[in-house]
């Protein structure tokens, strides 16, 4: 019984796999939000190529310069070459939200696996939690919080881990109450399996899915989260490169130089389009036949 | 059930959350690393005060104690006193509450002003150049920083094309609140509309094919009526939803929206007390937007209830 249960699953993981072969270079939205990231993404590996300049090095004879072939996109008001910094602040902004998303990730999909799958106490307490958390404005509870524990990377990753677990746990939830109803979970059961290995082995790889699309909408939300903290000042500390604290020292020069503070968040909005069409692509993939 | 035993029973779920929102609160200040109040009043501060400050606090005594004590004090409206103007926090978040939510209210009507026609060009042409054209919108809009949204606002309108719109401030009066206050609303309005449009292009496009729709259309009425009077009164129930629970994003966007444009509500309030380690006036907005947030989804469910009584049977 218990390996009829197991290939059940395992034909719709398969099915999905097929369809994922078969499809994504179909799918337009896809294939673009992977060029877009994949380029945001190898510019910032690639950083120490692609820049002629150090990022934080200044030239205070040369500030506030236009395009030059040195300097292709100018300097700012240290003297520092933009291009440079537009490209360490992807690599900069890029790495904290990726590695911002997956303590979230795993933490609320463990509680909405676990809450969802036993109900009971579990789910009532997890729920009381969730209602909490949502209770508060994102932007509000993420600045209060990295306001109390201090600002720098570190303390980004536990702000959008307390914030942002709920999304995970809430779709998660949503899942297993409906997937563990289903034929496979309950054969599962009936065959006497361990409820780890329903849970892991049965039910994650079904209801993950979902998790995984808003995944990358929710690197969004978590870059527009660190380039805010960074205008604040809250955020990645200088003097490294960061787009948020661009924009911030740019609008001081708006009047005169307004493509210090428009350069950087024209990135943001570049990568978060490539991340909100990976999403899109993603949700048209793995969508159920 | 009654509509009033309907928003007495969801009161009562409010109770819980809202006892939530207190403890988070009031352990932020535990999250300060090292001794809190060494660190609020800085190095230089002298031991007598920092021994002042655990008394007032009440940092000295168990856990428990202290939130009984936070709690004391919040029910008697006590959101206890700013460090750096020597006044009840309470008192400053009211005088400037005002502000946020003239913010907070002109964004959303210029969301729905942008949002409803969109999405209805976008519902009634399904699938033509109009539709694709107004999907673009979420997918690239939701990227938008907000605030540099704002600051490229204050670019175009404010200092070039003959300085429409002042690039700061509240304003005298009705009219140069409005005159003032319309750029960091447009950029509330930005920040929420793409929202707005996806969900409400979606449900227009579910009632466009249902069957009193199609029964309108059989009458012979014109299709504009059609879709005023029978379509939009429907698709209203779920923008008025989807404002409601997007309602955090929206007030937690006015936050760094209110510091781009120098508007003087509580947004800016807890910026500047966070720089001048404020931590009173800092808990005291938290708390205040999050039950601001709080109520707006209690009275988003009551006017689901009364817009569409089947809410209430569930």
């Amino acid at each position: 019984m218990s390996i009829a249960a197991e290939v059940v699953t395992e034909a719709v993981i398969a099915e999905h796999r097929h369809g994922f072969r078969r499809r994504w270079y179909r799918t337009p939205s896809f294939v673009g939000g992977v060029s877009i990231l994949g380029t945001m993404v190898l510019l910032a590996v690639l950083a120490p190529l692609v820049t002629r300049h150090d990022p934080t090095s200044q030239d205070l004879l040369h500030t506030l310069q236009g395009p030059t072939s040195s300097h292709w996109l100018g300097t700012d008001d240290l003297g520092r070459d933009v291009w440079s910094r537009l490209v360490y602040g992807a690599r900069t902004d890029l790495r904290v939200a990726f590695l911002a998303v997956l303590f979230p990730f795993v933490i609320g999909t463990l509680v909405g696996l676990v809450s969802g799958f036993y109900g009971g106490w579990i789910d009532t307490v997890t729920n009381w939690l969730v209602n909490i958390v949502v209770a508060f404005p994102f932007y509000v509870l993420i600045i209060a919080l990295v306001f109390a524990l201090g600002s720098g990377t570190r303390n980004i990753y536990i702000a959008i881990t307390i914030v942002g677990w709920v999304s995970y746990a809430r779709i998660v939830r949503g899942e297993v109450i409906v997937a563990k109803r289903r034929e496979y979970v309950l054969a599962a059961r009936s065959a006497g399996l361990s409820d780890a290995r329903i849970l892991f082995r049965h039910l994650l790889p079904n209801v993950i899915t979902q998790a995984i699309v808003f995944a990358m909408s929710d690197i969004v939300l978590d870059i527009l989260a660190i380039v805010t903290l960074g205008y604040l000042g809250l955020g990645v500390q200088p003097p490294t490169a960061d787009w948020g604290k661009m924009i911030a020292d740019g609008q001081t020069f708006l009047t005169t130089h307004w493509e210090l503070s428009t350069l950087p968040g024209i990135a943001v909005v570049i990568t978060a389009l490539g991340l909100s069409l990976l999403a899109d692509g993603l949700a048209d993939l793995l969508r159920p036949e | 059930m009654s509509l009033g035993g309907y928003v007495v029973r969801r009161l009562a779920h409010l109770v819980p959350i809202v006892l939530g929102v207190t403890i988070l609160v009031f352990f932020l200040i535990h999250l300060v690393p090292g001794d809190p109040a060494r660190t609020i009043l800085g190095n230089q501060a002298t031991d007598a005060r920092v021994a002042l400050l655990h008394h007032e606090w009440g940092l000295d005594r168990p856990l428990p104690v202290q939130y009984e004590k936070f709690m004391g004090r919040l029910v008697h409206g006590d959101l206890g006193s700013s460090l750096f103007y020597g006044m009840g926090a309470g008192r400053l978040v009211v005088d400037r509450l005002p502000v946020t939510l003239w913010l907070i209210g002109f964004g959303t009507l210029l969301s729905v002003l942008i949002a409803v026609p969109l999405a209805a060009l976008a519902a009634t042409q399904r699938d033509r150049l109009p539709d694709h054209l107004v999907r673009a919108v979420p997918l690239v809009g939701l990227g938008f920083p907000p605030f540099w949204v704002g600051i490229v606002l204050l670019l175009v309108f404010g200092l070039h094309l003959g300085r429409l719109f002042p690039v700061g401030g509240y304003g005298n009066g009705f009219t140069g609140h409005l005159h003032s206050m319309f750029l960091p609303s447009l950029t509330v309005a930005f920040g929420i509309a793409p929202i707005l449009i996806r969900s409400l292009r979606a449900s227009l496009l579910e009632v466009l094919e249902s069957d009193y729709v199609t029964t309108a259309r059989s009458k012979g009425l014109p299709e504009r009526r059609v879709l005023v009077h029978h379509a939009l009164r429907n698709g209203i129930v779920s923008t008025v939803s989807v404002l409601g629970v997007n309602v955090g994003f929206l007030v937690g966007g006015t936050l760094v929206i209110e510091q781009v444009f120098a508007v003087p509500g509580i947004g800016q309030l807890m910026i500047n007390s966070i720089f001048q380690r404020d931590f009173p006036v800092v808990q005291a907005v938290t708390l205040v937007f999050s039950v601001m947030v709080v109520l707006v989804y209690l009275l988003t469910d009551v006017a689901h209830a009364l817009l569409d009584p089947r809410v209430r049977f569930e």
